[in-house]
């Protein structure tokens, strides 16, 4: 256990590495540094000008240079240009003689993001965290949801009620989030169609819809189910129908094997059987699809939270990308990969723990 | 004029589609009639599920392929008076002719932009699925039946690529700054090479016991596919400008060029790693060691022996990917990525439309429905296809 547990972290580190290096060369390639002196300096800089910011503020060195800069490995650059000196470790008015020398990612300064001019580190904290509230609520709204499904619709195969949530979770699975955002706003947030107005009409609601169709209020003054309820029903109902199936399938395979069979011979009622003999053995192989579901649900949330205009972290993720905000699509990208290889890490090692035939070497 | 009820809009509809019913009746009742004799193919037909996903896809097919009868306004036309309109909207000054969706807030209509779209899908989803198969299998094959170094190293290239997250992956390679320098056009020239190196292998390696026949073949594939491929990715005022535009047959227009890459470069690692999971499996079969007995070559085993063998989930694989691939092509339109905004496909018409979505639904909802029927037709028609190969 603990060789592979090193192997893994080992693998996720050259990842996060190799990862990081793409993103960097390719958010520094000239036409992009040329974009960022222009929004940064002025838009209407001559070649002459583009090319002498860019070589004042430091990015006119080789890219590796540069990316050892960014992770802390390499000095950071400094340059004395008429008695004052300028770096990247030096902070306005700050005397170059106290400013540290390597300042990265492993001294833990994540740089300045210059799109919102802030500290990355701070924004990064902050939307994750708005981020992490709409991924809880989901995932309290999509297992229980998906595994009942699942599990109703396992344990009699071929039963009508079978046929019938199979084809509602095939449906779900084919619904991408920014098709059911759109019919869900269309059906409960909008005031002229859909169900609102004529819920208004009977006066059962009190606004004038159902839903809001946006999320940014849920930020400043608090969730409620008036403006959280349709990014969550969002992002779940494309997760529900494929955790379903999942669990439908591993629910089957159970239901044939033979010590339910037995168990239904010695007179356990069907209701025991399920909830005490099946369950639990059902339950294993959803687990793994659940965890390696978190990055899907980083996908939903970008298109989510961009739909609802909810400002986590993937709608900061696409404001960096289309700004080319280069620190800040940095740290993005090194937190979306350490999400997608950690759940990866935790489904395997739980999967060894809840089924004890499996053996890691 | 007056506007047309609902029952009005849906008979008009139905009657502008009637190309697309004539075709569909044709085609099941040709299948239905010789099922016995076409087998996968005519065994879909005995399962209900499968029957509706076939018709569903195959709608959105002969819709595609009749759509210059379908349409009843040219998809980027604006008409004066029709901004916003609502479904079944008369046009002003023109008798007999009504917006039946209703206008987008460009004043274009909404039912014939939903018909071109289709077009965009249907020529781009499933071509570039059978590049990412070309790829994933021309890779996940020896990855697997070689395993070793290569199979760590190919598999850390995928793991690599998977690990970004999708959306800032196409931002990274559709922005108009990297598409300057060229690197989606670079991707495309290492990625279409696949399809070329999987044809000669293919044919080298079951006709090398006659050599002038598979001299003949490959240099075909060479010359013909040579071609396109120089065709597909050359094209004028870029970085790759190889062919004269006389010798130039396939005209791309770059920023769906663009957009097919970044697709196919999405989805070549899953099937990679499909590939290579039915691979280690079936090598282990007896019928593998026969012919490594029978002295055939690696080739000959993992393309004729295994490749074969492992069509089943393949098959099923390939349909859901199409799915995956409508909705990646979807998302790129939604967040005005690659293709132009003016262009119909159905992710951009949704973008557009979402802004008046609490005032106008239309806009928005029409594009976003038939998303959603075809990838749910070929989600239904991949159920099908599993549980038909599952019955022999």
């Amino acid at each position: 256990m603990p060789v592979f547990l090193i192997r893994r972290v080992l693998t996720m580190v050259l990842t996060a590495l190799c990862l990081t290096f793409v993103v960097f060369y390719l958010t520094n390639l000239p036409p992009n540094l040329e974009k960022l002196a222009k929004s940064e300096a002025s838009s209407r800089m001559s070649d002459a000008d583009v090319e002498s910011w860019i070589e004042r503020n430091g990015y006119g060195r080789p890219v590796l240079v540069r990316y050892g800069e960014w992770l802390g490995l390499t000095p950071g650059w400094t340059r004395t240009e008429d008695g004052v000196t300028t770096g990247r470790c030096i902070e306005r008015g700050q005397d170059p003689a106290t400013a540290p020398l390597r300042c990265g990612v492993l001294q833990g300064d994540w740089g300045f993001s210059t799109v919102f001019k802030q500290p990355v580190s701070q924004i990064i904290a902050e939307r994750l965290g708005a981020t992490g509230l709409l991924m809880l609520w989901v995932m309290i709204v999509m297992v229980p949801a998906s595994l009942l499904i699942g599990v109703l619709s396992g344990m009699r195969e071929g039963s009508r009620l079978d046929r019938g949530l199979s084809v509602f979770s095939i449906a779900s699975t084919a619904t991408p989030e920014y098709v059911s955002g759109v019919v869900l706003i269309a059906l409960f947030a909008s005031s002229s169609t859909g169900l609102s107005p004529w819920l208004a009409e009977q006066g059962w609601i009190s606004g004038k819809t159902l839903f809001m169709g946006t999320a940014t209020s849920a930020l400043d003054s608090g969730i409620t189910f008036w403006n959280f309820g349709l990014p969550v029903m969002t992002i779940a109902l494309y997760g529900i129908g494929y955790i379903a199936r999942m669990t439908r399938a591993s629910m089957t395979e159970v239901m044939t094997a033979q010590y339910i069979r037995t168990a239904r011979l010695k007179g356990v009622s069907f209701g025991n059987v399920v909830m005490k003999h099946a369950l639990r053995n059902a339950l294993i192989a959803p687990f793994t699809v659940i965890m390696l579901q978190f990055p899907w649900l980083l996908n939903g949330v970008v298109i989510v939270e961009t739909l609802f205009n909810y400002k986590g972290f993937g709608w900061t993720l696409v404001q960096a990308a289309g700004n080319n905000d280069i620190e800040l699509l940095l740290a993005g990208s090194v937190v979306a990969v350490f999400v997608v290889l950690m759940t990866q890490l935790i489904s395997d090692i739980g999967y060894v723990f809840l089924n004890p035939r499996i053996r890691v070497s | 004029m007056d506007a047309l009820s609902w029952g009005q809009i849906f008979g008009r509809m139905a009657w502008q589609f009637w190309p697309v019913w004539a075709a569909l009746i044709l085609t099941f009742a040709v299948s239905v009639r010789f099922k016995r004799r076409l087998g996968l193919y005519g065994k879909l037909h005995d399962s209900p599920v499968g029957m509706i996903g076939f018709g569903l896809v195959m709608f959105w097919v002969f819709t595609a392929l009749f759509s210059a009868v379908i349409m009843t306004h040219d998809p980027l036309t604006q008409v004066s008076g029709m901004k916003n309109a609502l479904p079944g909207f008369p046009q002003k000054g023109a008798e007999g002719a009504y917006y039946l969706l209703g206008g987008d807030n460009l004043a274009r209509d909404v039912f014939s932009r939903m018909v071109a779209g289709s077009v965009l899908v249907i020529q781009i989803a499933p071509m570039a699925t059978v590049f990412a198969f070309m790829v994933g299998i021309t890779l996940g094959l020896p990855a697997g039946y070689y395993g070793g170094k290569l199979d760590t190293g190919l598999s850390f290239l995928a793991n690599l690529i998977l690990a970004f997250p999708v959306i800032l992956l196409f931002y990274l390679l559709v922005t108009p700054e990297i598409v300057q320098s060229g690197l989606p056009q670079y991707i495309g020239v290492v990625l279409f090479l696949f399809p070329l190196i999987f044809l000669t292998v293919l044919i080298n390696s079951r006709l090398y016991v006659k050599p002038a026949l598979r001299n003949l073949l490959v240099g075909l594939v060479a010359v013909i596919g040579g071609w396109l491929y120089l065709s597909l990715l050359s094209s004028p005022g870029t970085r790759i400008d190889l062919l004269p535009p006389q010798a130039d047959a396939l005209e791309m227009p770059g920023n769906i060029l663009i957009v097919f890459v970044s697709v196919v470069f999405v989805n070549a690692p899953t099937v990679f790693r499909i590939v290579r999971g039915l691979v280690l499996d079936i090598k282990t079969r007896d019928y593998v060691a026969a012919s490594q007995t029978r002295g055939e070559g690696p080739w000959y085993i993992m393309l004729w022996e295994i490749l074969p063998n492992a069509r089943g989930p393949l098959i099923v694989d390939f349909c859901l990917r199409i799915g995956y691939t409508t909705i990646l092509l979807g998302t790129l339109g939604f967040f005005g990525l690659g293709l132009s905004p003016e262009s119909p496909d159905w992710g951009s018409t949704i973008n557009a439309g979402r802004r008046l979505l609490s005032i106008f639904v239309h806009p928005a909802i029409v594009p976003a429905l038939a998303l959603m029927s075809l990838v749910l037709g070929l989600n239904l028609l991949a159920d099908g296809l599993r549980e038909e190969s599952l019955k022999d």
